[in-house]
């Protein structure tokens, strides 16, 4: 059976598929069987930062309405064999899954895989709706900015009510933070909330933080997961999100200013790179 | 940076002001948690209601449902403003 995590966040534009596209690399990369999943029906973005646009025969959607089967549509990673990518549809609407589609699309892959990674779309409607219902974990992304973390708060009201594990009354889904494009010196400057503030504010487990980092960009221009750029801060930051997701114990980094100022080192003490 | 602050009387910084404003919309929103999905519309109309006869603000009211084994309790709270504003209305 696979454990389907749900990457999630409510706000657009927050790091979803880039978070989804490089938890899903490094599962595979340590060996584990995964599916990552475009929710994001009509306005696909996986196949790009995955890299494999050019590959995309038939997607979800193809799937549920039995235009094709999920071996036509699934598209195997060229840099790990353990990783395949459904796509969504570029053209359909978000009405075209039925919630008896994707259950069944997920129970066949539940057969083969060892994880199904879900990117969700935003917002908390349908297809939101529909990514998270069947998770049996969810990766809440969180900007460290005001409305994402109030949206960040939403979804897990729906997590909590709207899920099916919440209407069979069965153990919940497991909840983790996962704070992206966090900027220690604007935390340092006071004009960034900080993540002890966020971590109080949503008060869940946190699985990850990743700075703020010019490889994301660079990574998703290539196609190419960051996760792979393992000299970088966001690389590696999501290289310790990957290693706690399956349950390691790993200490976190990026958290405070690399170079530190006179003043700051004089009054701050050492930080943590 | 802190003693820094605190040597020019430094205004309050941005990122506390945020998480104060966030402490109170999380509570709010938590606190609608897990009720019926009519919830909203019943406390949108029953502010309608209200208003037809006291002028009260949009968030002057405030609804929950409390359920024991046997017994749901509807609690409605509105705030109404002082005599003299009442009256202008
Ligand atoms: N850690 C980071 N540092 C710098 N830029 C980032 C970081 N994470 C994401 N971004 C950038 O933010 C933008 C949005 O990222 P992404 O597409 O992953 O978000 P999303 O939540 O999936 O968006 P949508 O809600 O539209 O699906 C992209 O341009 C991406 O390069
Ligand atoms: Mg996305």
């Amino acid at each position: 059976m696979a454990k389907i995590i749900v990457v999630t966040s409510g706000k657009g534009g927050v790091g979803k598929t880039t978070s989804a596209a490089a938890i899903a690399t490094g599962l595979a990369l340590r060996g584990n069987k995964t599916v990552v999943i475009d929710f994001d029906v009509g306005l696909r973005n996986l196949d790009l930062i995955m890299g494999c646009e050019r590959r995309v025969v038939y997607d979800l959607v193809n799937v549920i309405q039995g235009e094709a089967g999920l071996k036509q549509a699934m598209i195997r990673d060229k840099r790990s064999e353990n990783l395949h990518i459904l796509p969504a549809s570029q053209t359909r609407d978000k009405d075209a899954l039925t919630l008896e589609g994707v259950e069944k699309v997920l129970m066949d892959l539940s057969e083969e895989f060892d994880y199904i990674i879900c990117d969700s779309p935003a917002g908390i409607e349908r297809g939101a709706q529909l990514a998270l219902y069947f998770a049996d974990e969810a990766v809440v992304v969180t900007n460290p900015e005001v409305s994402s973390v109030r949206d960040s708060d939403r979804i897990l009201g729906l997590l909590s009510s709207k899920s099916r594990r919440a209407e069979q009354g069965r153990e919940p889904i497991k909840e983790h933070l996962l704070v992206t494009r966090y900027n220690p010196n604007r935390v340092d400057d006071g004009d960034m909330l900080n993540l002890d503030d966020i971590r109080e504010i949503l008060a869940i487990d946190l699985v990850g933080l990743i700075p703020e980092s010019e490889a994301v960009l660079r990574a998703s221009n290539q196609g190419v997961p960051v996760i792979h750029d393992d000299k970088s801060d966001a690389g590696q930051a999501y290289a310790d999100t990957v290693s706690r997701l399956m349950g390691e114990d790993v200490p976190l980094r990026f958290q405070s200013v690399q170079k530190r100022g006179l003043i700051a080192r004089m009054f701050g003490g050492g930080g943590r790179r | 940076m802190r003693l820094l602050d605190f040597l020019k009387g430094e205004r309050k910084k941005s990122a506390s002001v945020a998480k104060e404003r966030l402490q109170i919309i999380v509570a709010h929103q938590r606190g609608h948690r897990g009720q019926p999905d009519y919830m909203p519309m019943l406390e949108q109309e029953l502010l309608a209601v209200i208003r037809r006869y006291v002028k009260v603000d949009q968030d002057a009211i405030n609804i929950s449902l409390d359920s024991d084994n046997d017994c749901s309790v509807l609690e409605l709270n509105v705030t109404l403003p002082n005599e003299g504003e009442a009256a202008k209305s």
